[in-house]
């Protein structure tokens, strides 16, 4: 069932019930079960930010952070932190120059730079932060953006 | 003096008929091509990995647009050996026992070229793809059909092929797992065939090009048993398992005394595969492993969901070992096969392949191809579903 969720995420669950060959029932039960798991956390769709339609909470910004590790806890406390703002939209914790990387979304280029310079960077314990605005993104969570493979050639019918 | 072209045409071109996939293309071009779901294909639906794409990519930049040797680039023959060996236990010396072809229709056609005198017989199980009774008479032989039955899960067995001899047969040709069927054969009915073929003294052709694409057991090559490579060209190629149809690109392997008949004609017709096409393939051998297993667990679930679908309909459906092919029977429902595939197709938009374009073996019988997505599948077992209760009632 984990693999059908990765790889045909458009799926209903009558139709994941169809490929699995097990009743409805059974899916919605077991997809409530990896729920309760925490394995399963949501649905989010993927939308290409660049296109019009989708242009709400269009400005996106990567920051790299750099932390003091805590006494007892380490990262995890300041992490947890910044991760309960509505503006952060991923939080990790990654080696390398710097402790975590932060996906930021806002409305606007001065509602993130805002929430950066007025919130997390003020933070005790962070040491700095590196802010960069994304111009444009060509693969999202798998899905290749303003790129189309060329499958209408193919033949109906072949041998 | 007016011209007539069809005097021109050689007579045993002439009486060849058109592929009865033919007649059903041309039915489904005229329909608007978005409202079909198509099962009628055979070929994957996975666009070749990327990592091979790029690496053709790479060698078109570097300048690689020359001709290859006859027998296609060393690296590639052996890479090749090597797979053979490691997938399928069979060895074979790069350099005279290994030829790169245009696909296996290429390689078959060598092989029927340089081993068939005119007249001589070639036996080969039916229902089969389109092209093996064609290409045979094309090389002037005698086509000899041996039957398998859908209560044999369309497996060739040794008694009909000891039914179907005659005196004067020299080859057989293979296809397992099979197109149009997916049928295989069990290692111990694959043991009677190669006995069989020895008692007979027969070349064995062995087309496995569906070989990866086997999902319970381990599929066996006839040229691993005991005594089998002397007298059998294993056939393989690229299409189906790294979904690379378009590149054309396939192989042969066998004794060096036949795969050099086989180069004979095709440095004269072909001279080389495409050096892009066998650049692509060097980088599936070495690096396409993962995709492909990735690719036929996905076929997996989808085999199982049609053909749970199919029996569910009433459509009474083996379960095929390997390849992407189901093939129903749809006198179940009281049709004959194109009545079925037409009716479907001009009713509910689903193109399927009626058996008969398979051979007469494949009377009351369609091809349907699982290698599409999930939601197209259901979709067109709904249909179908939909279309079978409307002729019941």
């Amino acid at each position: 069932m984990l693999k059908l969720l990765l790889e045909g995420g458009r799926l209903t669950t009558a139709q994941m019930a169809q490929v699995a060959g097990i009743a409805e029932a059974e899916v919605v039960q077991y997809l409530e079960q990896l729920k309760k798991d925490k394995i399963f956390l949501g649905w989010r769709p993927v939308l290409d930010l660049s296109r019009e339609a989708a242009a709400e909470a269009a400005v996106e910004a990567i920051i790299e952070v750099r932390v003091t590790p805590e006494r007892e806890g380490g990262f995890n406390r300041l992490a947890e932190r910044i991760s309960r703002f509505d503006e952060v939209h991923t939080c990790m914790l990654v080696s390398g120059g710097y402790d975590l990387l932060v996906i930021v979304r806002g409305k606007s280029l001065q509602k993130v730079a805002a929430f950066v310079s007025e919130k997390l960077s003020t933070f005790e314990g962070i040491l700095s932060t590196a802010t960069h605005f994304l111009l444009r993104c060509y693969k999202d969570q798998g899905f290749m953006l303003e790129s189309e493979e060329s499958t209408s050639s193919r033949l109906n019918v072949a041998p | 003096m007016q011209a007539n072209p069809h005097k021109w045409v050689a007579g045993h071109v002439s009486t060849l008929p058109k592929s009865g996939i033919r007649d059903f293309f041309e039915l489904v071009a005229k329909m608007k091509g978005d409202e079909v779901i198509s099962l009628g294909v055979g070929e994957p639906d996975f666009t070749t990995p990327w990592h091979i794409r790029e690496h053709a990519i790479y060698a078109l930049e570097k300048g690689k647009t020359y001709y290859t040797s006859n027998l296609g680039m060393p690296e590639l023959r052996k890479g090749i050996s090597s797979y053979v060996s490691a997938n399928f236990g069979i060895d074979y010396r790069y350099d005279d026992q290994v030829i790169v072809t245009v696909g296996v229709s290429e390689a078959l056609d060598l092989a029927f070229r340089a081993f068939v005198n005119p007249g001589d017989k070639v036996m080969y199980h039916q229902p089969c793809y389109v092209s093996y009774h064609p290409s045979i008479q094309l090389a002037h032989g005698e086509a000899i059909a041996v039957p398998t039955y859908a209560k044999d899960n369309f497996a060739l067995t040794a008694e009909a092929l000891e039914a179907a001899w005659q005196p004067g047969a020299k080859i057989l040709m293979l296809n397992l797992p099979c197109n149009p069927t997916g049928g295989t054969c069990s290692k111990e009915q694959l043991d009677k065939i190669a006995k069989f073929t020895c008692d007979k003294d027969l070349l064995v052709l062995s087309d496995e090009i569906y070989s990866e694409l086997t999902f319970e057991g381990v599929h066996t090559s006839i040229a691993s048993l005991p005594g089998m490579a002397e007298r059998t060209i294993f056939l393989h190629g690229f299409s189906k398992a790294f979904a690379m149809t378009g590149w054309r690109i396939g192989y042969a392997c066998g004794p060096a005394v036949l795969i050099d008949a086989m180069m004979k004609v095709h440095q004269y017709a072909m001279m080389c595969a495409s050096i892009i096409a066998q650049e692509g393939a060097l980088e599936a051998l070495r690096n396409g492993a993962d995709a492909v297993a990735k690719m036929r667990e996905q076929y997996h679930r989808r085999r199982d969901l049609v053909v749970r679908r199919f029996n569910e309909i009433g459509l009474g459906c083996h379960s095929p070992r390997g390849s992407f092919y189901a093939f129903p029977r749809v006198s179940d429902v009281g049709m004959n096969a194109k009545a079925f595939s037409v009716g479907l197709l001009q009713q509910e938009k689903v193109a399927v392949v009626p058996g008969t374009a398979f051979g007469p073996g494949g009377t009351g019988h369609m091809r349907a191809c699982f290698a599409t997505s999930y939601e197209k599948l259901i979709d067109a077992c709904d249909r179908m579903e939909r279309f079978v209760e409307r002729s019941r009632s």
